[in-house]
């Protein structure tokens, strides 16, 4: 379903948050001034390459990594601002799902203490209870908890692994998920089995999703709205089918032309995507993306492009987008 | 047409386990010739890494390969040590999917791609230092000259794949083996890096497999397709007649899975259910049959084997073949 433009409250604001990181002397500017809203019971995408900043946008808006400035509102209350006991029962409510589903798991506990972990932490202590609950999210994401609770994470598969991920983020009862990059270390076959079980369990459970990826079509699959990252700075956000029809942002573009598409009558474009990003030590001045960018001019790097609404609902930060 | 460059015959891979003998690849025939692309597909675990590691010899040590892999009119399975040490490297070249396997943390790229040249070429140390600079300035690296001082790590994803290949070009080899080489990057990356084997591929009249399980990697790039289940090739046809006409319901399943940017958010994808079979415990019939939404009693009782269809070229293993030329949803 299409979310409608007039979003009252947004569970999520994020506010021009800014993200750093010291490396030695230097810094760099993981997150330069983001600001995005998710609506309840909305999926929001956010695609861009490697190092342009999305994990760390994901765990600044937890609170795992805490933001050099701006704000992150989560359901009326500024996270950025809390600690201690209110910061973790406010954690209670968000969670994350890594793109590494083997790594993410302790190899040396079995897996009903790992999915049950976050319910000891939350401090339940009914033991009863617990079981419950483990068994619970390991059937809702298709894994059969007896078989399974007695296993050391080493006996299952990649996808396996991320179903575990999966039932732990769950277990909790959230309202809202960072997904980071879920799917990408998964073979085509077990993507979409997890994609599918995540719309799912989105559905069931009412969940509210921040959904990482640099695969834009895997990131339309399951996106009400689709944000565009570049360099620590959104580019383009919009309504998925209108993104992705209509690029208002040259950084969009680039994107689309790179995926590469089953079909052997596409010839695939010779180096559409030519060159890298620059180091987020030193970004470029004006627009981060002028030093790749084909209709770079003068302005491009005097001036910083702001997000500007290009059509209903679709924000884009260029001084001179695709029609 | 001339003679194939390699030609795998009837190649077996079993590996001892715990759970009893994994037949890893299962009586395999596949052909290539100098100059042409052939992309091997499937999901994981099918295969086609332990195919391409029995093609360069390069097996697990309590592995038992069967078969003849013929390259450039020598057969590798019956080759002394010595000289498969000289051919790889040299005629035979690979790029795997984490550039650190074929990266050295502590020598700096200069090192490593001087002493691959040096090793297999006669070339005095500037020589062979020139021609490092020019690889690296191939294969799209700027300032070539002060990377050839620098570490691995401190290169990005997609620069270390690009020295990786460009240590795999180095002694112009007649067959370059990629095994998922962009499965790591991103797409922006990924398509600068299969353009760049591409170019290379022609500039030097060179064959190459591509192996991946995004049947979207090969579509542009590759001339044929072999897809991979549980060992086994099930098709086989040039890329334009497999994606005309699939015959494999299998191969149907792996590209109807992929997300198309076309289809609108929210619709359920077209998984495929379940995994392939514990490669130890083979199944008697077709092992696609416990997924597949074709099979009949049939399937479950015998092994089909491939077939020749219509097309020249194209070869399928299944008793119920796809006879539609519409309705896969791509
Ligand atoms: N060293 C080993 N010892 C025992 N079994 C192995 C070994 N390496 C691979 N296998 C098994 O051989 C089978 C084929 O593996 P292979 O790695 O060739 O598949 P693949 O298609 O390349 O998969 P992936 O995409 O995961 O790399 C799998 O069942 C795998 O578990
Ligand atoms: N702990 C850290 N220390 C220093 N730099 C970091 C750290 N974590 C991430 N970075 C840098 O911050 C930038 C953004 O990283 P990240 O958010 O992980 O990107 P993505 O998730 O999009 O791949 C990158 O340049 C990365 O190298
Ligand atoms: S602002 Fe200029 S450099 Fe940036 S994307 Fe737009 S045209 Fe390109
Ligand atoms: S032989 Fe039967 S089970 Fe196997 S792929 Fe064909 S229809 Fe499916
Ligand atoms: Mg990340
Ligand atoms: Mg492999």
């Amino acid at each position: 379903m299409m979310q409608l433009a007039v979003r009252p409250a947004p569970l999520l604001n994020v506010d021009n948050l800014v993200v750093e990181y010291g490396l030695g002397n230097k810094t760099v500017h993981a997150v330069s001034g983001v600001s995005l809203q998710v609506a309840r019971g909305e999926t929001l995408g956010l695609v861009g390459e490697s190092g342009c900043g999305k994990s760390t946008l994901g765990r600044a808006v937890l609170q795992l990594r805490r933001a050099k400035s701006g704000r992150v509102m989560f359901d009326g209350e500024d996270l950025t601002a809390m600690e201690g006991e209110a910061l973790r029962r406010m954690r209670r409510r968000v969670q994350l799902i890594f793109q590494d589903p083997i790594a993410s798991l302790n190899p040396r506990r079995r897996i009903g203490d790992i999915v049950a972990e976050p319910l000891i932490i939350a401090g339940i202590k009914d033991a009863a209870e617990r079981k419950r609950r483990v068994h619970e999210v390991l059937s809702a994401v298709g894994l059969d908890p007896d078989l399974v609770v007695g296993r050391l994470p080493h006996e299952f598969s990649g996808g396996q692994c991320q179903r575990i991920c999966i039932a732990r983020s769950l277990v909790l009862n959230p309202e809202f998920i960072v997904c980071d990059e879920p799917v990408s270390a998964l073979d085509v076959s077990i993507r979409a089995q997890i994609l599918n079980l995540l719309e799912e369990m989105k559905a069931r459970f009412g969940l509210t999703l921040l959904f990482i990826a640099h695969d834009l079509a895997v990131v339309k699959a399951v996106s009400d709205r689709v944000a565009v990252m570049y360099l620590g700075r959104l580019c383009e956000v919009g309504p998925s089918e209108q993104l992705f029809a209509r690029p208002a942002h040259p950084y969009t573009a680039l994107l689309l032309q790179a995926i590469p598409l089953p079909d052997p009558d596409v010839r695939p474009a010779e180096s559409v995507a030519a060159g890298e990003p620059p180091s987020p030590i030193a970004p470029p001045s004006g627009c981060r993306f002028r030093t790749r960018c084909p209709r770079a001019d003068q302005r491009c790097s005097a001036e910083i492009p702001e997000l500007r609404e290009v059509a209903p609902g679709q924000f884009a930060a260029c001084h001179h987008p695709l029609a | 047409m001339s003679a194939p460059l390699l030609t795998i015959e009837d190649v077996a891979v079993e590996l001892p386990t715990p759970r009893g003998n994994l037949r890893a690849v299962d009586h395999v025939d596949l052909s290539l010739e100098a100059g042409r692309t052939l992309g091997i597909v499937g999901e994981s675990g099918c295969g086609k890494t332990m195919l391409s590691r029995a093609v360069l010899q390069l097996l697990p040590k309590k592995a038992k390969l069967t078969g003849r892999v013929m390259f450039d009119g020598q057969d590798l399975v019956r080759l002394e040590p010595e000289s498969l040490r000289r051919l790889r490297g040299r005629d035979l070249a690979v790029v795997f999917q984490d550039p650190m396997t074929s990266l050295n943390p502590v020598l700096t790229i200069g090192t490593q791609l001087m002493e691959t040249i040096q090793e297999h070429l006669e070339l005095d140390a500037p020589a062979a230092k020139a021609r490092s600079i020019e690889l690296l300035a191939a294969v799209g690296i700027p300032a070539p000259e002060q990377r050839l001082a620098q570490y691995p790590h401190q290169c990005s994803g997609g620069m270390r794949q690009r020295i990786a290949i460009a240590i795999a070009l180095s002694c112009e080899p007649k067959l370059l083996i990629a095994d998922e080489p962009t499965t790591a990057l991103d797409v922006t990356i990924q398509a600068q890096i299969l353009d760049l084997l591409a170019r290379e591929q022609r500039r030097r009249h060179m064959a190459m497999i591509i192996i991946t399980h995004d049947l979207g990697v090969v579509a542009g790039r590759a001339d044929e397709v072999a897809v991979m289940y549980a060992g086994r090739v099930v098709e086989r046809a040039p890329t334009q007649a497999l994606f005309k006409r699939m015959h494999m319901p299998y191969t149907e399943a792996l590209l109807a899975a992929i997300p198309k940017l076309e289809t609108a958010p929210h619709t359920p994808l077209p998984a495929i259910s379940g995994r392939p079979p514990d490669p130890t415990r083979p199944l008697k019939g077709c092992s696609f049959a416990p997924r597949c939404n074709y099979a009949t009693g049939r399937c479950h009782e015998a092994k089909p084997v491939l077939t020749s269809a219509e097309m020249p070229g194209h070869l399928y293993a299944c008793f119920h073949p796809i006879r539609m030329t519409e309705g896969i949803e791509a």
